[in-house]
C-alpha cells in the first residue's frame, strides 16, 4: 500500500467514447490520486483499454471521445492541441502497452530509441542520453551495457523492461500499464512487477495499471474499478474488493480464479458471455448473466431490465452500480 | 492400467543456415502416461516444449526418437493411412484458438457431423440426432437452434465447446487439451475447465491438459507434469507436488503465482539450442551443486509417486 493519497492527479468524468455508433466507454468516471496504484480490471472488449487511450489522447479513427471530460492536475486534456499533447505525453503520463514487446524498432539499437524519445523532448545531447539510457536500464535490473543491443537479442521479458525504463525516463507523474505482462510466462511477469512497485516507491509516480486478471490487482493495486461492457460497475479499495464484493460481476469475477492453496471447491464463474456493445441490454447491462436477476422478484426484476444502475457509494470510497444493493 | 503411454520421446527441430545449423531440443526424454477417467497436467512455461508433446501425441509431428504406446502399438511409427485414421478418433486433440479451429463458411451443424461420418460412427439416419446430444453434452442448448449457426454467431467460449464436441463425436479414449482456455474471457474459462471434469468422470476419457496456468492444473487435474526447457523436471500427484514439490523450478513458479517476492537468476525458460550435459535449470538454480553443471540429472522417484530431475532434492541412489 500506498502512503497516503495527497492530491487528485487525473479526474475523468462522465467519459464516453464511440467507435463509429458502438459506444465501447460509456459514462466512466475515474480519480488516480498522486503516488497511488489504481487497477483497471474487466475482460477483453469492456472498455478498458478504450479508457487508457483516450486519456492518453490517442483513439484513432473511427474511436473519438463524444462526451465527458479528462483532467489532468486540473487541465482538460480534450482540447489540448496536438502539439500541446505531444509535450504532455511521456513528460506527464507514459504509457506501456499490451503488446509492447513489439513497440521497439528492430533495425535500432535500445540506446538509440532512448535517445530519439528523449530529444523529442528535451535539449539533451546523444551522449548524455545514452549514458542516461544506461542508468534507465540499470533501475528496472537490466545490464546497461544492453543500450548496444537490438531488440532481437533480448527476450520478451527484457524488451517489457526496456519499455517501462523508457515509460520512466522524463519522471512522468502517471505511467499507465495496459496488460504489461499478459504476453510473459508467470515468472518473468512476477519479477516485472516487483521492479515497478519499487520504482514507484521512489519515484513516487501513480500507476493505471489495466488487465483481465483481478487476481494481479488485489495484490498490486490500493484501489480497484471493476468495468464490464463500457461501465465501471464496482470501485474501492483493494482489500475492500477483495473481502466484500458488492457487484454480482465483481463476486464472479474473483469466483473465476482456482486457488492454489486451501481445499479444491468447484467454482462456478459466470454464465454466459459478455455483451454486444452494438446492442447493449436495457437496464443493466449485466442483467442477462446475472444469477440475482429472476422474473420472479418482479419489481427488482423491472428496474433491472429498464433502469441503469447509477455507482452509490456504500462505505468510504466504496461504489457499487447495482440495483441489489440499491433494494 | 495406463491408456496411453510415451516412452523417451524426443524431438528436435534445427534452426538456423546450413553453415550454422543448430539444433533445439524442444523435447526431450519424455516418459509419462495417461490413464482413463484421469486429467494430467502437462505445465511449463512459453518454450518449454509442453505443445510439442501434445503434438507428438497427436501424431501432427514425428519424434526424432522414443515411442508413443496406444496399446500395444508404437503409433509414433505408424504409416499407412488406416492405421493413422484409426488412431485419430481414439486420440483427440482440442487447440488454443477457437476462432482459428472452426471453417468460417461451415456450421456448426458440419462441424460435428463431419467426423461422425468419416470415421463412421453412427448411421447416416441418426447423424442428426448425434450432433444435438453431442452440443447438449458440451451445454450448448438448444441444439437444434445451435446447430444451425456459423462461427462467427458464437462467443469464444461457445466455439470452444463446439471443438469439444467435435472431438468428442469420435468417442476417443483420450483427449489432448492443448491450453483450451487461454484464449477466452476470463469469466468463462472456469466453464470450459468444469465440462473437462465432466467429461472425465461421464465418459472416462484420459486427458492431457496443457496448461502455463499452475492453478487451473490444480482445479481440474489428478496429475502433474512439470516441465523445463524440454523435460519433465517433476511429476506426481497435483496437491502433493503442489503441497511440497521437489524441484527448484516448481518451487520457483510456485512461489511466483503464490505472489512471494523471488530472486531469479535468470530470464526465463528457453527452449534448449544444442544442450550440453548438466541440468538444464542450473545457471537459475538456488540449490545448484558442481555436479549439477556436468551431469544431466535423472527424473528419480524420492517420494512415493512423487519425482523429480535434479541432484539435490531427488538424488539418484
Amino acid at each position: 500500500m500506498s502512503a497516503v493519497a495527497t492530491k487528485t492527479l487525473l479526474e475523468v468524468r462522465g467519459l464516453e467514447v464511440e467507435y463509429g455508433r458502438v459506444r465501447a466507454v460509456d459514462g466512466v468516471d475515474l480519480d488516480i490520486a498522486s503516488g497511488e496504484i489504481l487497477g483497471l480490471a474487466g475482460e477483453s472488449g469492456c472498455g478498458k483499454s478504450t479508457v487508457a487511450n483516450a486519456i492518453m489522447q490517442i483513439l484513432r479513427p473511427p474511436a473519438h471521445i463524444v462526451g465527458g471530460s479528462i483532467r489532468f492536475e486540473g487541465e482538460d486534456l480534450t482540447g489540448k492541441s496536438n502539439e500541446e499533447l505531444r509535450r504532455f505525453r511521456w513528460r506527464n503520463v507514459s504509457m506501456v502497452f499490451q503488446s509492447a514487446m513489439n513497440a521497439l524498432n528492430p533495425v535500432m539499437r535500445v540506446g538509440d530509441q532512448f535517445v530519439d524519445m528523449m530529444q523529442a523532448h528535451e535539449r539533451i545531447s546523444k551522449h548524455r542520453a545514452i549514458v542516461r539510457a544506461g542508468e534507465l536500464l540499470e533501475l528496472v535490473g537490466m545490464d546497461k551495457q544492453r543500450v548496444r543491443s537490438y531488440p532481437h537479442e533480448l527476450s520478451g521479458g527484457m524488451r517489457q523492461r526496456v519499455i517501462i525504463a523508457m515509460a520512466l525516463a522524463l519522471s512522468p507523474e502517471l505511467i499507465i500499464l495496459d496488460e504489461p505482462t499478459t504476453a510473459l510466462d508467470v515468472v518473468v511477469q512476477r519479477e516485472i512487477l516487483q521492479e515497478v512497485e519499487a520504482l514507484k516507491h521512489d519515484f513516487g509516480f501513480a500507476v493505471l495499471f489495466i488487465t483481465h486478471d483481478l487476481s494481479l490487482l488485489l495484490e498490486f493495486a490500493d484501489r480497484i474499478a471493476i468495468m464490464y461492457a463500457g461501465e465501471i460497475v464496482e470501485t474501492g479499495p483493494a482489500a475492500t474488493l477483495a473481502e466484500s464484493p458488492l457487484h454480482p460481476y465483481t463476486q464472479g469475477l474473483l469466483q473465476s480464479f482456482p486457488p492454489l492453496t486451501g481445499p479444491r471447491v468447484k467454482l462456478n464463474g459466470i454464465a454466459g458471455a459478455p455483451p454486444d456493445l452494438r446492442e447493449p441490454p436495457a437496464g443493466c447491462r449485466f442483467h442477462p448473466r446475472c444469477p440475482y436477476c429472476a422474473p420472479e422478484n418482479a419489481a427488482l426484476y423491472l428496474r433491472q431490465t429498464t433502469e441503469r444502475p447509477r455507482l452509490r457509494e456504500i462505505t468510504a470510497g466504496h461504489f457499487v452500480a447495482c440495483h441489489l444493493v440499491d433494494a | 492400467m495406463s491408456v496411453l503411454e510415451v516412452r523417451d520421446l524426443s524431438k528436435s527441430f534445427a534452426i538456423g543456415g546450413a553453415l550454422r545449423r543448430q539444433h533445439v531440443h524442444a523435447v526431450e526424454d519424455v516418459s509419462f502416461s495417461l490413464r482413463p477417467g484421469t486429467i494430467t497436467a502437462l505445465v511449463g512455461e512459453s518454450g518449454s516444449g509442453k505443445s510439442t508433446v501434445a503434438r507428438l501425441i497427436a501424431r501432427l509431428y514425428d519424434p526424432s526418437s522414443g515411442a508413443v504406446l496406444f496399446g500395444e502399438e508404437d503409433v509414433a511409427r505408424v504409416r499407412r493411412r488406416k492405421d493413422v485414421l484409426r488412431y485419430r478418433s481414439q486420440v483427440q486433440l482440442i487447440f488454443q484458438d477457437p476462432f482459428g479451429s472452426l471453417n468460417p463458411v461451415k456450421t456448426v451443424r458440419h462441424h460435428i457431423a463431419r467426423p461422425l461420418r468419416i470415421h463412421d460412427i453412427v448411421p447416416s439416419s441418426q447423424v442428426e440426432q448425434r450432433v444435438h446430444e453431442l452440443l447438449e453434452t458440451v451445454g450448448l442448448v438448444p441444439a437444434q437452434e445451435v446447430a444451425d449457426k456459423y462461427p462467427h454467431e458464437l462467443s469464444g467460449g461457445q466455439r470452444q465447446r463446439v471443438a469439444i464436441a467435435r472431438a468428442l463425436a469420435v468417442e476417443p479414449k483420450v483427449v489432448l487439451a492443448d491450453e483450451p482456455t487461454s484464449m477466452l474471457d476470463v469469466s468463462i474459462r472456469i466453464g470450459i475447465l468444469n465440462l473437462m471434469l465432466k467429461l472425465k468422470d461421464e465418459r472416462d476419457i484420459a486427458f492431457l491438459y496443457v496448461t502455463h496456468d499452475i492453478a487451473s492444473a490444480r482445479y481440474i487435474a489428478d496429475d502433474i507434469l512439470v516441465m523445463y526447457a524440454g523435460q519433465i523436471v517433476e511429476r506426481g500427484p497435483v496437491e502433493q507436488v503442489l503441497a511440497d514439490p521437489l524441484h527448484p523450478y516448481t518451487r520457483l513458479l510456485l512461489a511466483a503465482v503464490h505472489g512471494e517476492r523471488i530472486a531469479d537468476r535468470g530470464s526465463g525458460a528457453s527452449a534448449a539450442v544444442d544442450p550440453v550435459e548438466g541440468c538444464r535449470f542450473v545457471s537459475r538454480c538456488p540449490l545448484a551443486i558442481p555436479v549439477c553443471s556436468e551431469v544431466t540429472p535423472e527424473l528419480v522417484e524420492a517420494r512415493p509417486q512423487q519425482a523429480a530431475r535434479c541432484h539435490v532434492t531427488a538424488p539418484a541412489t
